[in-house]
């Protein structure tokens, strides 16, 4: 909505609005509180007191450790493998006509349309069929199929707003196919994949539905919080595992953010 | 000679749709030629034919008599200024105007060299380090144009290249760009709507419409000889006269067309001419636009400002030179 | 004018230049020539990966919807059948599946309420900085971890957490102590209750309503609300006629997300919330514990399904232009 007046809101908006945003907030915020109480068997509130010793004790858990790397990895190759899916699928939708290309959309968004224990399960049952063993790698097989739809959505939008001369105007100036992916689309969409990547990466190493299905006795990171959760053992540990978690994914998210106004003016710069 | 560009029995079609229809033409070596018509008409495709962005679906297409069909865009020795100028908008001026020699592998400071060299042609000597988008329209077009220019091409294509211009700068560029191709000696083919800019800056024009070439001339002959009714319509505001008029005036059952400054208007009634009556006027500033009835016919006269202008309903009479009557091709 | 820069060679080279050579020149030429090869290249992997194994696991689990389970020996045995749906429509099932529905539909209805004026007044009144810190303020909450979300509600929600402590302060723990002893909505605690499922869900989905709310409302020219409010039309007025129903293809379209993520969700409600399956859970136990894959899959077909009509009718209200 565009206004020429400058006016400010209704004071019931503005209070709707704030008490919204704090409710989206304080919930994350206390997080942060939980992380330095000396309180061991409970939730109680206030803490009885505050320290930095869990600090230490989540540092020295080889279990938090190892489940944290589980995570990066996953994260690592899910997010490549959706890399190379993710814009190939965009640069085949957004650069040439062909039947069926609703139908690829479509197909694309389909692992994050349809609620995540149905992809859980299906994949789940397949592996069953197929008698493929759990491992690394049915986890990554599932990540890597949600993560698809974040780098198609951030290429294709860049795609769009990218000119469809300059590819001809790079193969008129004499460079070949190869050439022209080096030296035009890779800088036009780079920054956008890279932030389509950032969010992919966030995503998977988040991701527990389908993982419970497509994990064995694997635990990534949030595996390893719902077992916590439901079976809690040190519940200040999991304080601060929680924070590091909610810090760890908020610096790509912002990264990916302002990638991706920066893009829009590299992008908007041509016309 | 060899022609620069040559086509023989050339067609693009698109399924059902014949974009371009068994086009014939020969476009010889330095000539600054114009593909003019309406949208749709073909003239672009034929300019992306030859650039090597479509392939013929049938004929031939010889470029300085080499075959070009099946050779991509990237091995033809043809550049092209694009109507939006397709700058790259992640590189400066300096490298979008270097850009062709480096996919060639020509080293840094020999290409970087080049290209202001080519910036001085086009006057914009000292822009190579800006951006794309810090440049005006104007300037936008040199870059691309000493983009395309830098490479030698054989061939210089420009994509209804003055289209996105205010008119002030249209005029200056036509100007400029005629003096350019003059000095290069490159053969220039462009594309364009506006049969005042064909007719302005080409040697010859080609008149498209409906994928086919209605004409082939130099501006005089487009001009006061129309080969068809379309011709005579599209290119400036002829007087298109029907077999019926021309028979009478000048003996053969042909169309004919009349350009409107050649039709001189008497208030007498009486004697000789074609009798009509004053529909309405335009004023066009040096001279007025009259639009006339001729007993059901149409027609168009300009009267010079300063001479006596009848007023709209007046009965007038209309006289011209038989030989100013043009007998088109186009049969009755 | 240095003409000189520019003109000469032009005579002497080709107008066809020769290929690049190696095998990069030759398949950049090839793949140049049959745009169809280079189309399918680029298609290939990521139809493979989710055509086939993606959509082959949803049709392999569709399929073993119609399979059923021996109940002796607890083997499945695969020979088509219906057996497996006439468990699912068993009255314990039907209940696993109105309660879930309705929790989504309520779900869907408060987060409407509350996102609303936070996106209204995004689009409408934010402006530079603020519009950016009112856009980061909801993408960091849907980015932030899904669990650590839960977590903290675990944690707010708990007899002894901050909820609890605020009422006290306000004096009005009788208050929160009548809802709990209420049927169905109540329970030992907030955590253990219908209500807190309900406000986790709430909470969690809320920013997939917001951004569609938001999309819709910045394209409504700003002078329409003006002119109804020129017009003589109180606020509440405008808002019925003007706002809500330009906004309403945002609203169906954050519905679509909050609607179908709580129908799939097995972790809220096992986290916070009643003994009392949800559609998820369901689905979970039955594949998990009880072994009995048909049947889980059969239950998986319910969102599906729902979800189907859903799209269908959000299509129709034209909610796609909003996404």
């Amino acid at each position: 909505m565009r206004s020429d007046r400058s006016q400010s809101a209704p004071l019931g908006i503005k209070i709707a609005a704030a008490v919204g945003l704090a409710f989206l907030h304080l919930p994350i915020l206390l997080i942060f509180v939980y992380a330095f109480t000396t309180e061991e068997k409970s939730y109680q509130w206030p803490p009885p007191g505050l320290t930095t010793q869990w600090f230490a004790a989540t540092w020295a858990r080889p279990d938090v450790w190892q489940a944290l790397g589980l995570s990066v990895q996953v994260a690592a190759i899910s997010t490549a493998i959706a890399l190379v899916l993710g814009t190939l699928c965009a640069a085949a939708v957004s650069q040439t006509r062909f039947f069926g290309r609703e139908a690829i959309s479509l197909l694309v968004i389909l692992p994050i349309a349809l609620p995540g224990i149905i992809t859980g399960i299906a994949l789940r049952s397949a592996f069953s069929l197929a008698e493929i063993p759990f491992s690394f790698w049915t986890i990554v097989l599932g990540h890597a199929t949600f993560c698809v739809v974040v780098v198609y959505n951030n290429a294709v939008a860049r795609f769009r707003r990218t000119s469809g001369s300059l590819i001809e105007a790079s193969m008129d100036l004499g460079a070949d196919g190869f050439q022209t992916f080096r030296h035009v689309i890779l800088p036009n969409i780079g920054t956008a994949l890279l932030a389509g990547g950032m969010l992919a990466f966030a995503l998977s190493f988040d991701e527990v539905i389908v993982t419970t299905f497509t994990a064995g006795q694997q635990q990534t990171l949030p595996i390893w919080m719902l077992e916590e959760l439901v079976r809690p053992r040190q519940r200040p540990v999991t304080n601060v595992v929680a924070m590091v978690v909610v810090l760890a994914t908020l610096l790509p998210i912002l990264a990916a953010y302002y990638l991706t106004r920066e893009g829009d003016q590299i992008a908007g710069a041509g016309k | 000679m060899t022609p620069a560009v040559a086509f023989q029995k050339t067609s693009r079609h698109f399924g059902a749709v014949r974009a371009v229809d068994a086009v014939d033409l020969e476009i010889k070596p330095g000539e600054f030629f114009a593909m003019l018509g309406p949208s749709g008409s073909g003239k672009t495709t034929c300019l992306r034919l030859i650039a090597g962005f479509e392939q013929p679906t049938a004929g031939s297409i010889s470029i300085f008599g080499e075959r070009a069909e099946g050779v991509p865009p990237y091995r033809r020795n043809v550049n092209t200024v694009f109507q939006d100028y397709a700058l790259f908008p992640h590189l400066n001026v300096l490298d979008n105007v270097a850009y062709g020699l480096m996919v060639k592998g020509v080293s840094r400071d020999e290409r970087h060299r080049a290209a202001e060299d080519a910036l001085k042609l086009v006057q914009l000597p000292g822009y190579g380090g800006r951006k794309p988008g810090q440049l005006s329209g104007g300037q936008r077009q040199r870059v691309a144009l000493a983009r395309a220019l830098v490479n030698k091409p054989k061939v210089l294509l420009l994509d209804e290249p003055l289209g996105a211009l205010d008119l002030k700068l249209r005029e200056s560029m036509q100007e400029e760009l005629k003096q350019l191709q003059k000095a290069l000696g490159i053969t220039f083919v462009f594309v364009t709507h506006d049969q005042g800019e064909a007719l302005s800056m080409a040697d010859r024009v080609a008149v498209f419409n409906d994928g086919r070439i209605m004409q082939v001339g130099a501006p005089e002959d487009i001009y006061q000889r129309p080969a068809s009714r379309f011709v005579a319509d599209f290119v400036g505001s002829s007087n298109v006269l029907p077999p019926d008029f021309v028979q009478r005036y000048a003996g053969e059952r042909r169309w004919g067309s009349l350009r409107p400054e050649q039709i001189r208007i008497r208030r007498d009634t009486s004697g000789d001419g074609v009798a009509a009556r004053v529909v309405s006027r335009h004023y066009l500033g040096a001279a007025t636009k009259l639009s006339l009835d001729a007993d059901g016919l149409r027609l168009h006269a300009t009267v010079p400002s300063g001479a006596a202008i009848p007023e709209d309903g007046a009965h007038v009479m209309l006289t011209f030179n038989r030989d100013q009557l043009h007998l088109m091709e186009e049969q009755a | 004018m240095s003409v000189q820069a520019v003109s000469g060679a032009s005579d002497v080279a080709a107008a066809i230049l020769p290929r690049r050579g190696g095998f990069a020149g030759a398949l950049s030429d090839l793949l140049w020539r049959k745009p169809g090869l280079l189309l399918f290249l680029m298609l290939a992997p990521p139809l493979l990966w989710l055509g086939v194994v993606y959509i082959g696991s949803l049709i392999a689990l569709l399929a073993q919807s119609f399979f059923s389970i021996d109940e002796f020996s607890g083997l499945i045995s695969r020979e088509l059948t219906l057996k497996t749906y006439g468990d699912l429509f068993q009255p314990a099932n039907l209940d696993i599946i109105v309660r879930t529905v309705t929790m989504a539909a309520l779900v869907t209805l408060a987060s409407a309420v509350v996102a609303f004026p936070i996106a209204y007044y995004a689009a409408r009144y934010a402006r530079g900085k603020w519009k950016a810190l009112f856009y980061l303020g909801v993408m960091l909450p849907l980015w932030s971890s899904y669990l650590v979300k839960v977590y903290a509600w675990k944690l707010i929600l708990a007899k002894e957490g901050i909820l609890t402590w605020v009422f006290a302060k306000l004096h009005l723990s009788w208050l929160l102590d009548g809802w709990l002893s209420l049927p169905v909505v109540g329970g030992n605690s907030l955590s253990v209750s219908f209500t807190g499922t309900f406000i986790v869900f709430v909470y969690v989905w809320l920013p997939f309503m917001i951004l569609p709310i938001q999309a819709a409302l910045e394209r409504v020219p700003g002078n329409l609300v003006e002119a109804s409010s020129d017009l003589g039309a109180s606020p509440g007025q405008t808002f019925r006629n003007v706002l809500f129903p330009l906004a309403l293809p945002g609203i169906v379209a954050g519905s679509i997300f909050t609607f179908s993520l709580t129908l799939g969700d097995y972790i809220i409600p096992q986290i916070i919330g009643t003994s009392r399956l949800f559609i998820g859970q369901a689905v979970y136990a039955q594949q998990g514990t009880a072994g009995n894959i048909p049947l889980a899959a059969a239950f998986t077909v319910v969102p599906i399904v729902i979800m189907g009509f859903y799209l269908w009718g959000a299509k129709r209200m034209g909610a796609f232009n909003a996404l």
